[in-house]
């Protein structure tokens, strides 16, 4: 199936389709500024904007490696860096929008936040975490750290990703669907994880024992 | 079957095209016309409200612009997007109306909206709104104390609060279909907070009738409140001697207290509520106690623990 194995021509062409397809958001946030089209409250509606964004890159990215083993994809791994580093993108917009257009650098009203506001005390941290992640994102560095450093350090992603989800709960008000999907999807993510780990525990147990017999 | 070609009716017996129309047109004008003044006249949301006086209750501050007003709106009865309410509000009839009022008083009495209307001279007002989600706006509302009402229905002794029961419908009000708060939208306020001046029935804004997604055809507005204190499309008005519960202290009592008078320094157990955003400023401003609002409320809380009665 052409799917199942592109060439490395068609992968560049994926990706380059992915890589706009993700700014999408950014553009329809950047025209309707452009266009005063924001509503009566544009900042509210850009950090809303940056903060869901955030949330579906992380969700994305991390989709990438249980489609891979689900749908036997191999080269969907090779987008999971780019879609990542959206989501540190989306997540660095989100934050400079509530340091500088929220707060407009107010730091003592942003210290108070970080301890006394539970939704920012998890949310800050997510996204400090995510720093880590994308400063060890390029080929160069991955190598000198090693795959088994690189894999243990990018597990991260999934304490940002509950970091991520927990923020949009805590700060929500009365209507909580947007939320719940997040919720859904996110244990979906982790749980189709936690059943291929299983699996394998169970199967590594059974083999083993199959060695002694 | 042939039809006939001939009907056997002489031309000239035939009324030219266009009398026929100008006489069937002057036929309808004049229906039309007496229908008309035979009706009461009725007023429609957008209408503009003619002899409103303007009031002393005037903060001097820049007015937050119309479209702002009637595009951003918490009214969850619409959906819980702040753009949900202008977008969906249009199913909503505001004619007829009554409001029923009743409970703790020696005249009860079901007010037609129209009725209402006219039962005070109408005055303009322009009052701050603080919502609880730290944003705020300047409106120029259009109505008349409630305590002019509350006159009129006599409250007895055993009236200590007075509570306000939004329209139930989810037909009407197709956020109602998600239980995302308990329906009807209930609001209350202590008998002399709802016989204090400030406190508004309210028809319009901006000279005209309320628009269905400001709370049509009446709400009531508060301005020491946050926003949510200030009940729409009210149907029914009932005085009541125990301090009743509002939908949103039942669905957080820990967030939405009874009094949820605007205070600085009492924040929401989730987010700050010492400064806010004014709808069209870049920077945050100070919120102010009672909304600035102080000088003509705070005796009404002498002695009260406002951190505790929140």
């Amino acid at each position: 199936m052409a799917l199942k194995n592109p060439d490395n021509k068609t992968i560049a062409w994926i990706k380059a389709g992915v890589f706009l397809l993700a700014l999408v958001p950014l553009v329809k946030l950047g025209v309707r500024g452009y266009f005063d089209l924001l509503g009566a409250n544009p900042i509210e509606k850009i950090t809303r904007t940056t903060g869901y964004w955030t949330l579906v890159m992380l969700m994305i990215t991390l989709a990438a490696t249980p489609l891979r083993r689900i749908l036997g994809w191999a080269w969907l791994i090779r987008l999971r860096r780019m879609l990542g580093l959206f989501a540190f993108f989306y997540g660095t917009l989100h934050f400079l929008t509530y340091v500088v257009l929220d707060q407009f650098f107010d730091w003592p009203s942003i210290v108070k936040d970080i301890v006394k506001r539970p939704y920012i005390t998890v949310g800050f941290p997510s996204f400090l975490l995510m720093i880590p992640l994308a400063l060890t994102s390029t080929d160069r560095i991955t190598r000198w750290l090693g795959g088994k450093r690189w894999r243990m350090l990018h597990r991260l992603v999934y304490l940002i990703a509950v970091g991520g989800v927990v923020h949009f709960w805590w700060l929500v008000k009365k209507d909580i669907t947007e939320l719940a999907t997040f919720a859904a999807v996110l244990a979906i993510l982790l749980g189709v994880r936690l059943f291929y780990r299983l699996r394998r525990f169970i199967q590594e147990k059974l083999m083993a024992r199959a060695a002694l017999l | 079957m042939k039809a006939s070609k001939t009907t056997g009716i002489n031309a000239s017996e035939i009324t030219p095209r266009e009398l026929f129309y100008a006489r069937r047109r002057f036929m309808q004008m004049t229906a039309g016309a007496s229908l008309a003044a035979l009706l009461p006249r009725q007023l429609w949301a957008g209408d503009k409200l003619a002899g409103v006086q303007k009031s002393a209750y005037t903060v001097p501050e820049e007015l937050t612009p119309y479209d702002d007003v009637t595009q951003y709106n918490n009214f969850y009865e619409f959906g819980t997007g702040k753009e949900d309410p202008a977008r969906n509000a249009g199913s909503l009839k505001t004619r007829p109306w009554t409001v029923t009022v009743e409970g703790e008083v020696s005249n009860p009495k079901v007010f037609d909206i129209d009725e209402l209307l006219k039962l005070a001279p109408l005055e303009e007002r322009v009052y701050r709104l603080r919502c609880v989600e730290a944003w705020s706006m300047v409106i120029p509302w259009i109505g008349f104390s409630l305590s002019e009402l509350i006159k009129r229905v006599e409250p007895t002794s055993k009236a200590k609060f007075v509570e306000f029961i939004s329209l139930n419908d989810p037909e009407q009000m197709p956020g109602q279909k998600s239980s995302v708060l308990e329906w009807p939208y209930r609001e209350g306020l202590r008998m002399d907070e709802a016989m204090h001046p400030l406190t508004l029935l309210t028809f319009g804004l901006y000279g005209e009738l309320l628009p269905n997604q400001n709370g049509a055809p009446l709400r009531i507005v508060v301005p020491w409140k946050y926003g949510f204190k200030s009940a729409k499309s009210i149907v029914r008005i009932r005085f009541v001697e125990q301090q009743p519960i509002s939908s949103w202290t039942q669905s957080a009592p820990s967030e939405y207290g009874f009094y949820s008078n605007v205070n600085p320094d009492v924040d929401h157990p989730r987010w700050s509520q010492a400064k806010e955003r004014r709808l069209g400023e870049f920077l945050k401003r100070k919120t102010l106690p009672f909304n600035g609002y102080g000088e003509q409320v705070a005796q009404l809380y002498a002695g009260m623990d406002l951190s505790k009665d929140f």
